[in-house]
């Protein structure tokens, strides 16, 4: 098994719900997992852009591959869209969780922590939502 | 069939902070690992950060851990010693949960 756990992308239309978002992983879950996270337009209002969630992917970046967290409407599509712009080696080791973006991200990084591939680290986040 | 039981006695219970650490620990073993809030249970498994989460375990619970496979031994006893020494947290970190 591969020792690359999957990386974490947190995503929200204002940087502070993103970066507090970092925050929480990081005090609850501790530092082994690659975590980025990205919000807010270049002008310093809320908003999300294709180019920055581009280089969380970057940074996050594992061969585990990334899980991505939303808030809402224009992070999910901007998240869909960055992930079409992916090379094709890439474009399958990406899933965008359909989970609420704090919650979602502990416990995505909780199973990614322990070395769970994309695809329960995905189905673990999704088990919050409702059926 | 490993068994053992243990007082928490952390003041938040097994809120958050502290079902991500018994989580993240009892994922270091290969064994099936079961934590119930009672004798009879429900047994939930003790590597599902969600299930963790959802048992909202409270303050003075006693928690049952039941575990079998090849180090069921070794992952019952560092799951009981880590809810003893109530998640390694302080006080003040506990206030903070």
């Amino acid at each position: 098994m591969s020792e690359d756990k999957v990386g974490i992308v947190i995503v929200s239309h204002s940087p502070e719900v993103a970066r507090g978002t970092a925050d929480m992983v990081r005090q609850m879950v501790g530092d082994e997992v690659p975590l980025a996270w990205c919000g807010g337009d270049p002008d310093g209002g809320l908003g999300t852009s294709v180019e920055t969630i581009l280089g969380a992917i970057d940074q996050a970046w594992t061969n585990a591959g990334v899980a991505i967290l939303v808030d809402l409407g224009g992070a999910e599509t901007n998240s869909e869209m960055a992930v079409e712009m992916q090379p094709d080696e890439r474009r399958g080791r990406i899933a965008i969780c359909n989970a609420p973006i704090v919650e979602g991200a502990v416990i995505a990084a909780t199973e990614a922590s322990g070395g769970a591939p994309l695809e329960v680290v995905r189905r673990t986040a999704e088990e919050l939502s409702p059926a | 069939m490993e068994e053992a039981s243990v007082l928490m006695t952390h003041a938040v219970g097994l809120h958050a902070r502290p079902s991500v650490k018994l989580t993240k620990l009892a994922k270091t073993f290969t064994a099936h690992i079961e934590l119930a809030v009672s004798e009879d249970g429900p047994w939930i498994d003790a590597k599902s950060i969600v299930r963790v989460m959802a048992a909202k375990a409270p303050k003075d619970t006693v928690l049952f851990f039941r575990a079998e496979g090849d180090d069921a031994g070794d992952a019952v006893s560092a799951l009981t010693a880590l809810v003893e020494r109530d998640f390694d947290e302080g006080q003040a970190d506990a206030a903070n949960a």
